[in-house]
């Protein structure tokens, strides 16, 4: 059963909608949100485990202090105010991956409160208010077996992985977003962009989209332009890509449309979002949902964060992203279209990265917007995932601006290093790749060139300079393109002249 | 004189292993054989391990032959109540949802008792998941009082009350919840104390209610419960609201109370526990039995005064919000996936199915009473008019102690209203189960150390006095306790547990 759906800009002249997300993070601490677990990723399963995390009879939790700190970092970041004093609560419900048949959650009493995240989009800045960031344990993995859809439905059994149990989860709740109008989809995923671009630089979470340390909750709603209320949201679980995020958006508010020209009702509920068709469907309805029945949790005392200790965890926060970019574009001397482009393109580190090893800025843009940037896109990788370092980036600009190589060469030397062979240096040596200087070899070229076409050599003493290409031409055939053209149009010059 | 050696304080036993005048296999066994002999009657163990307690007296024994240095209670046999989580040995709650399992690590407490060189006599019984004031809630057998094996032990650490007072063991471990040491403590003669909430760990203990439970010491007399305590006590980072303090003296505590000279301590009798004008449900005989002990106490110089509680009336309805609502979620754990019972995983039927038939038949009633009743105190719109009143409750009454303890040093009343009762007397009442709590939660619900001490017998049944101290001043709990031990003991010319050994030998 697919859903009818409005095209896009024909339900924008009617609708207009509300964003909203809830987004978790998984901190990158080294032990789990309430024992002493490790939180590796991947390892085997049920191996970083303990009576704790797996919420055996009468295993008690204890509070991770370095979880706090990165969540009160994480506030601090968006511009949050910190609770002095709040607790966490139990989230009752029963599912075999919560071992304790609740989560420790936070509810009414959030650490952190009151923030904005200003995201931009098409060179227009929309403000998203953050209204909580709290922290709580995520739950296991279950593992359904034996089913085609790796789903619980035609499944024989389900396993449950508990390595993932315990380990501490960030949740960013955003107020509801209006006024996005069409940019609601894109102002969704740049917002989503922005919050993993400053959890990554404060370095709290490895924020992997694929690995689901980040995972998205986007709640969407229409209302009829002008109408006073919003319209009834639906959240659509687990979505885990920027992409995602934005077709999620659009998806729902095509949907919607269709359901609300229609003449219905949106119904409140849960919805999945599925990444091979781009659509969701829905889960549970909101309106028969559990009553998680929160309650402060009483095996854990309260948290209450120093002032001074929140003050000191304030001043050491790094540059943020937003800072950071306005300064590389100001000492840079982009404009803000040519930024966009390099961080759109994903290459704003990498850049950075090879203008610390040397590089100057317009040689480091060139190279990994143009020549990289091609060979990630032919082999369908992020440029991140390229095997070439920003510094071996800054030595090819420089074997290229001391005449070591010339351009041509520079792609070879590139070949080399992507093949593993080494630094370009290495390469250069290895594959002889060189810029040849005035040497024998090339000097025999040149006289080669010169006897084997007198009626060229004719012309051009009859004032036909043009034809030099020719003889230039047949010199980089014998040299297999090694010698720098400049330098054999020279000595081609000075000998023609001279006979 | 080896069948006499169960008659003994655990001090004086210990005493005599240091001395090499007995030897920790030659105890344990004096033990086992008086298990095998009265627990067919008594119920107080729903596991006893002989052979494993015998090798590791053994070992102690060994050790000590060695010349090891062991510390004052190594050899010691102990009864540990079956809350407690023990390594390799079976933990069930009292209840069927955790039969057969085993689990795989120790609580602290047994940790600590092993470390301190004691030897596991068994696991003691129970009201399932400590719910209950008689042990008749054990989902295995009831446990019965030594002292008239018709009547209850109290509860809910009835196992362990019986097995302490009935010479199965020479002291055991409980845990009060709502009164589950003090009460069993007072019905079967013996020393039971609740220590300060936080001062001893809970990480292992099966939680009942988290914000309310405490573990602590069941003795047959006021120093052997104060050395228990002691080897127990103390902060454990495990436990997040365990307290980082020192572990008051105890033991000296205990010694200086037994001198007798309590001049100058300021002394509280509750009137809302047993005074003028709520006397309801009490005993006349634990009444004149406690009247007399606070005339006692003043006589050894205390200076005695009545003091007004009034938010006590309302502990009842507050702890049978509070504790049911905590044990709703504590116990959601239990589903039949992970360990212990599992019941209809047959293949046809859904994982809720399966969940649902394990709690169905895990559960004893009480249990289920408790979950229900807990779980509708936390629903949505309901919270705050019951759960959340509660609370306030509970902030109310620890204001009542604030206020009383301003002018007084200890506060004193009865232990449990009425002595011991006949099994199944109350089963079908379970608002008259809840009031033999009545004198036991305001304590409980502030946190505060509170001890019971045999202070005589009414319808020749043991009655006990209940001395409350402010938090962390468990001391002022043994000293009192002590000097009315002393002085009744002195009076009487026996220690209080003769009487029983008199009435049956063993
Ligand atoms: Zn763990």
């Amino acid at each position: 059963m697919s859903d009818t759906l409005v095209e896009y800009h024909e339900l924008l002249t009617r609708y207009e909608p509300v964003v909203g997300l809830e987004t978790h993070v998984e901190l990158g601490t080294a032990s789990k949100m309430f024992c002493g677990c490790a939180t590796t990723f991947g390892a085997e399963p049920n191996t970083q485990t303990c009576p704790v995390c797996l919420g055996l009879p009468g295993s008690l939790p204890v509070v991770n202090a370095e979880a706090i700190a990165a969540t009160i970092r994480i506030g601090l970041a968006l511009g949050c105010r910190i609770a002095s004093w709040c607790r966490f609560a139990r989230k009752n419900y029963f599912y075999p991956d919560i071992p304790k048949g609740f989560q420790t959650s936070q509810y009414d009493e959030p650490l952190c409160t009151a923030g904005h995240l200003d995201v931009e989009v098409d060179g227009e800045t929309y403000r998203v208010e953050i209204e909580r960031v709290h922290l709580e344990e995520d739950t296991g993995k279950n593992l359904h077996v034996g089913g085609s859809t790796g789903r619980i439905h035609g499944a024989s059994h389900s396993l449950v992985d508990f390595n993932r149990a315990g380990i501490p989860l960030v949740e960013i709740v955003t107020r509801p977003i209006p006024g996005a109008g069409a940019r609601a989809p894109e102002v969704a995923r740049a917002y989503v962009a922005e919050l993993r671009d400053i959890v990554q630089s404060l370095g709290a979470s490895d924020v992997r989209m694929e690995q689901g340390s980040l995972r998205c909750d986007v709640n969407t709603s229409l209302a009829p332009i002008g109408s006073l209320e919003w319209g009834t949201r639906t959240e659509t679980k687990n979505v885990n890509s920027l992409r995602s995020v934005e077709r999620a958006v659009r998806y729902e508010m095509r949907r919607q449309a269709a359901v609300l020209d229609a003449g219905s009702r949106v119904r409140q509920e849960t919805r999945h979002f599925h990444e091979d068709t781009g659509s969701t469907s829905p889960g549970r309805s909101k309106e028969e949902a559990t009553d998680y029945r929160y309650f402060p949790e009483p095996d854990l005392v309260p948290v209450a964060p120093d002032e001074e200790w929140v003050a000191a965890l304030a001043a050491a926060l790094p540059e943020l992203p937003a800072a950071r970019r306005a300064r590389l574009q100001q000492e840079w001397g982009l404009s803000g279209t040519e930024m966009t482009w390099l961080v759109n393109a994903g290459a704003l580190g990498l850049v950075e990265a090879t203008v610390a090893a040397g590089a100057g800025p317009a040689d480091a843009r060139k190279w990994w917007l143009g020549e990289l940037a091609r060979r990630a896109n032919d082999a369908g990788v992020e440029l991140t995932a390229l095997a070439v370092t920003p510094a071996q980036v800054a030595e090819l600009g420089r074997l290229v601006a001391d005449g070591t190589v010339n351009d041509k060469l520079a792609r070879q030397v590139l070949d080399g290093v992507l093949a593993g062979e080494g630094d370009p240096a290495q390469v250069v040596r290895a594959r002889g790749l060189a810029v040849m200087g005035e040497s024998d070899e090339l000097v025999a070229a040149v006289e080669e060139a010169l006897a084997g076409n007198p009626d060229v050599v004719a012309k051009v003493q009859a004032g036909k300079v043009a034809a030099l290409g020719a003889l230039v031409g047949a010199v980089m055939r014998t040299t297999r393109g090694k010698a720098d053209a400049a330098t054999v149009k020279r000595m081609l010059e000075e000998r023609v002249a001279g006979s | 004189m080896t069948a006499d050696l169960t008659t003994l304080d655990a001090a004086e036993l210990g005493r005599r292993l240091a001395a090499g005048e007995a030897g920790s296999v030659e105890l344990t066994r004096a033990y086992l054989d008086r298990i095998a002999e009265q627990d067919e009657t008594l119920g107080a163990y729903l596991h006893v391990d002989a052979e494993a307690a015998l090798a590791r007296a053994a070992e102690v024994d060994a050790a000590r032959t060695a010349g090891e240095e062991l510390g004052p209670l190594a050899g010691l046999p102990v009864a540990l109540k079956d809350v407690f989580v023990t390594e390799g040995v079976p933990t069930t709650s009292g209840s069927r949802i955790l039969e057969g399992w085993r689990p795989p690590y120790d609580a602290t407490v047994a940790a600590r008792l092993k470390a301190a060189g004691t030897v596991l006599l068994g696991k003691t019984n129970m009201d399932e998941f400590a719910m209950g004031s008689s042990t008749e809630n054990s989902a295995y057998r009831p446990a019965r009082n030594p002292w008239d094996p018709d009547r209850i032990p109290g509860g809910s650490s009835g196992g362990s009350s019986a097995a302490v007072a009935g010479g199965l063991a020479p002291w055991a471990l409980g845990t009060d919840t709502g009164g589950s040491i003090r009460q069993p403590a007072a019905v079967t003669g013996l020393v039971g104390h609740k220590p300060t909430y936080g001062s001893v760990s809970r990480y292992g203990l099966i939680a009942f209610s988290s914000s309310l439970d405490q573990a602590g010491p069941m003795a047959r007399t006021v120093r052997d419960a104060a050395l228990l305590h002691e080897a127990i006590g103390g902060h454990d980072p495990r436990d997040s609201t365990s307290i980082d303090a020192p572990v008051p003296l105890l033991v000296g505590a205990a010694e200086e109370g037994a001198r007798g000279e309590l001049a100058g301590l300021r002394v509280g009798v509750v009137r809302e526990l047993g005074g003028d004008g709520h006397t309801d449900g009490y005993d006349a005989g634990v009444l004149d039995r406690v009247r007399e002990t606070v005339a006692l106490l003043e006589g050894m110089g205390a200076d005695v005064r009545e003091v007004s509680c009034p938010a006590f009336d309302l502990a009842l309805p507050a702890y049978y919000l509070i504790a049911p609502s905590e044990a709703s979620s504590n116990l959601a754990r239990f589903e039949g996936m992970r360990f212990g019972l599992r019941v209809g995983d047959d293949g046809s039927r859904s994982l809720e199915e399966v969940m649902s038939l394990t709690r169905e038949q895990g559960f004893g009633p009480e249990v289920k009473r408790r979950i229900v009743l807990g779980t509708y105190a936390l629903s949505a719109g309901y919270y705050d008019a019951y759960y959340g009143q509660a609370q306030r409750v509970r902030t109310l009454i620890t204001r009542d102690f604030t206020a009383a303890f301003a002018d007084v040093d200890v506060l004193v009343s009865p232990t449990s209203p009425t002595v011991a009762w006949p099994i199944g007397a109350r089963v079908d009442d379970p608002l008259a189960m809840y009031a033999a709590d009545l004198c036991t939660l305001p304590a409980s619900l502030a946190g505060l150390p509170a001890i019971s001490v045999p202070c005589g017998l009414a319808e020749g049944l043991p009655v006990g006095f209940q001395v409350m101290a402010p938090a962390l001043a468990d001391d002022r709990c043994y000293r009192v306790a002590a000097a009315v031990e002393a002085a009744l003991d002195a009076a009487r010319g026996t220690r209080f547990l003769d009487q029983l050994t008199e009435r049956t030998p063993a």
